[in-house]
């Protein structure tokens, strides 16, 4: 009872901040944004009480203008056969892995973007088409993109996909963190419709404080570890489990933003287009000594003469 | 001592441009597939591997295999060396047609091609593709302007339209003479920004793999993956002018000049002896021979890309008997360029191993088709030029005219 008060406190905390961020969140830039407000939005997602319903890829779709059909069929079970990654129609998929300590109870882990602190398709994306908001969404815009899908390349959790399958107007989709329905005040759709306690929602900062709660209080429940707390210099949405991440089909990563190193050599390369003026006057000057000496040679050469 | 390169006359059709012509025009017919069904149906590319041979042959070996342009111009212009004249024109002219099916295959491979002016308007200066980018369009544009004196020479005071348009002849032909005037004057500019430019994208193009991280296999991801592209661009530009040189003297019926070449030959040595010691270095700092250690396709095409494409050439360009030896001066400069197309295959390719990836992506039929179709257009067009245009320097040697018909 204690946790669902809780929740529903964050929640509200969440939707407050939802009116506040808003206004400022969109900016038409043509380089792209990456602000981090103090009390920027996160999920946490705790994998032991997911049952895996799947409700949530049922009012994604929804949310996103997605044909989801009829709800009743993600009752089937038979999908968790397979593991299955966001598609061009799905932006959140649940995958469930086999429970050794309980096999009655498996594992049940949803899958959608994570909302990097510092992204890496943000860093890489060549017109800057993809922006971090200040609320800590991290959206993609259609009038910008290029479709060179360099963002697929550089994105280490391996979330947005591609329409390869189109001729003209080809997207780049994945989760946008229900940015549409934040600036309206809604909480984002998967979150809403979970009927479990295995989605929270609130300030990222609140949400970290929450999850080490939960350990402290219910040490053999979880593992002593939050997902996405520091991997890849942190992410929006966390993950809490009962045992290692990369046994439920979340990558083992470093704490390192991903692109911190490609940025610190490109601004090196470029750093207030010194190296490469420096470069145009050097070899500037060589040209001009080495065609002085020639001239001087060829001098010479007709004095003999 | 030195003429003035010429155009050389030649039968263009002979049955190998016959069969580059079914080449293209297949290529042609998968790139036109492309355009009107989707990326997704002529590759084998997906949301695991979204980039495959295109980037990783025809644009990243394909600006790589380009450097003959920018390492001649700084050999024959910046550092005035004489000799090396002839060989600026040719390697200016595949510089140019080469970053033609550069941007060709670029916008061939990006979702909306349509678009490909955003990144004029549209910056991101985090973005190493973004630098890229803008690099290399300018570049084109200024290979167009130092290859404008070629065209300028040959239209110079020519220009005679009959009928109606005949009114165009004087003040068109006062513009080239006006171009011509300009461009030796202020040509010089150009030269230098082409090989700062260059420099640039050149070592950006490694960049590009860096924020891959831990996709990619740590023989190759290092942070000095920009400075691994720039040497090996370098090195493998002098080894391009020669190999081209070479087929065009034999293609054209001409004797190689293997006065220059060899003379061009004897700086690749030195320029492969820095690039395998900053590959031995790296791998030692970061301790990365224990992956070769294991047997598996990463590191065999690591050992083959090293011993075949570096060490090998590296000895052949420092032995004098081999520098004076057409025949095996063409095979070492194969040997160097097979090496860095092997490695930028590697880079982008072999290396990339996105997380949840089943199976390996292997390119598609099409997308091989675009590859080489590209390769015949580029050889028919260079073929095509020389045959009208002042490119080639023919000194010493008296014209062999190919007569098989």
């Amino acid at each position: 009872m204690k946790e669902i008060s809780r929740r529903s406190f964050l929640t509200s905390i969440g939707a407050a901040a939802t009116g506040s961020l808003a206004i400022s969140a969109n900016q038409a830039l043509s380089q792209p944004t990456n602000i981090l407000s103090e009390d920027r939005r996160g999920v946490l997602v705790d994998t032991s009480n997911c049952v895996g319903c799947r409700s949530c890829e049922w009012a994604c779709k929804n949310a996103h203008g997605i044909d989801a059909g009829d709800i009743e069929s993600y009752k089937d079970r038979s999908v968790f056969n397979n593991m299955r990654r966001p598609g061009i129609d799905s932006y959140t998929v649940v995958n469930e892995f086999s429970n050794e300590k309980n096999p009655l109870l498996p594992i049940d882990v949803k899958v959608q973007c994570m909302h990097c602190d510092k992204p890496a398709c943000v860093s890489a994306c060549i017109v800057g088409a993809i922006n971090k908001h200040e609320d800590g969404s991290v959206v993609w815009d259609t009038d910008k993109c290029i479709g060179c899908r360099y963002c697929m390349v550089a994105c280490q959790f391996q979330i947005p996909v591609f329409e390869f399958e189109k001729a003209i107007q080809p997207e780049i989709r994945k989760c946008d963190f229900c940015y549409e329905r934040f600036k309206k005040g809604k909480l984002p759709a998967c979150v809403e419709i979970c009927p479990l306690e295995a989605l929270t929602y609130g300030p990222r900062n609140e949400l970290i404080k929450l999850a080490r709660q939960k350990i402290k209080r219910n040490p053999e429940k979880y593992i002593n570890y939050i997902y996405g707390e520091k991997e890849v210099g942190g992410t929006s949405w966390l993950y809490l489990a009962s045992r290692d991440f990369q046994s439920i089909g979340l990558p083992k990563l470093n704490n390192k933003p991903a692109p911190g190193v490609s940025e610190s050599i490109q601004h090196g390369i470029f750093a207030y287009f010194v190296p490469p003026v420096a470069l145009y006057s050097w070899l500037g000057a060589m040209m001009w000594i080495t065609k002085r000496k020639e001239e001087v040679k060829q001098e010479k050469e007709i004095d003999y003469v | 001592m030195f003429e003035e390169p010429q155009p050389i006359k030649f039968k263009y059709f002979t049955p190998g441009v016959i069969i580059l012509c079914l080449i293209a025009i297949n290529g042609l017919a998968f790139i036109a597939a492309r355009i009107i069904f989707g990326i997704g149906s002529v590759t084998n590319l997906n949301n695991l591997y979204p980039w495959g041979l295109w980037i990783g042959v025809d644009v990243a070996a394909g600006v790589a295999l380009a450097a003959g342009g920018f390492t001649s111009a700084a050999l024959g212009h910046v550092m005035h060396k004489e000799q090396f004249h002839a060989i600026v024109r040719p390697a200016l002219l595949t510089a140019m047609l080469g970053y033609t099916f550069v941007a060709m295959a670029v916008a061939v491979d990006i979702g909306r091609y349509y678009y490909i002016w955003h990144p004029l308007v549209m910056w991101n200066p985090n973005s190493a593709l973004f630098e890229v980018g803008i690099c290399v369009m300018i570049y084109l544009t200024v290979l167009y302007i130092e290859f404008m004196p070629i065209l300028t020479e040959k239209l110079n005071g020519k220009i005679k339209f009959n009928g109606l348009l005949h009114y165009l002849n004087e003040p068109l032909n006062k513009l080239v003479n006006f171009l011509d005037k300009i461009l030796s004057k202020a040509m010089f500019v150009f030269i230098i920004a082409g090989v700062v430019l260059s420099t640039l994208h050149q070592s950006s193009l490694g960049t590009l793999m860096v924020i891959a991280g831990n996709k990619m296999h740590p023989l190759w991801q290092t942070p000095v993956l920009p400075l691994m592209f720039l040497i090996s661009a370098i090195s493998v530009g002098f080894p391009m002018v020669i190999f081209e040189s070479m087929l065009a003297s034999r293609s054209l019926g001409i004797k190689p000049e293997m006065e220059v070449l060899s003379k061009l030959g004897r700086f690749v040595g030195p320029i492969l002896g820095i690039y395998l010691a900053f590959k031995l270095g790296d791998m030692f700092i970061r301790e990365t021979f224990r992956y070769l250690a294991h047997f598996n396709i990463e590191s065999v095409m690591f050992i083959f890309e090293m011993v075949f494409g570096v060490i090998v050439p590296l000895i052949m360009f420092l032995m004098d008997r081999v520098l004076k030896s057409p025949l095996k001066l063409f095979i070492g400069s194969c040997l160097v360029i097979f090496g860095v197309l092997l490695n930028r295959i590697n880079n982008f390719i072999i290396a990339y191993h996105p997380p949840y990836s089943k199976e390996a992506y292997i390119p598609s039929f099409g997308e091989f088709s675009v590859t080489i179709g590209c390769i015949a257009m580029l050889v028919l067009l260079y073929r095509l030029a020389v045959r009208y245009l002042p490119v080639i320097n023919l000194h010493q040697h008296p014209m062999k005219v190919v007569i098989d018909e």
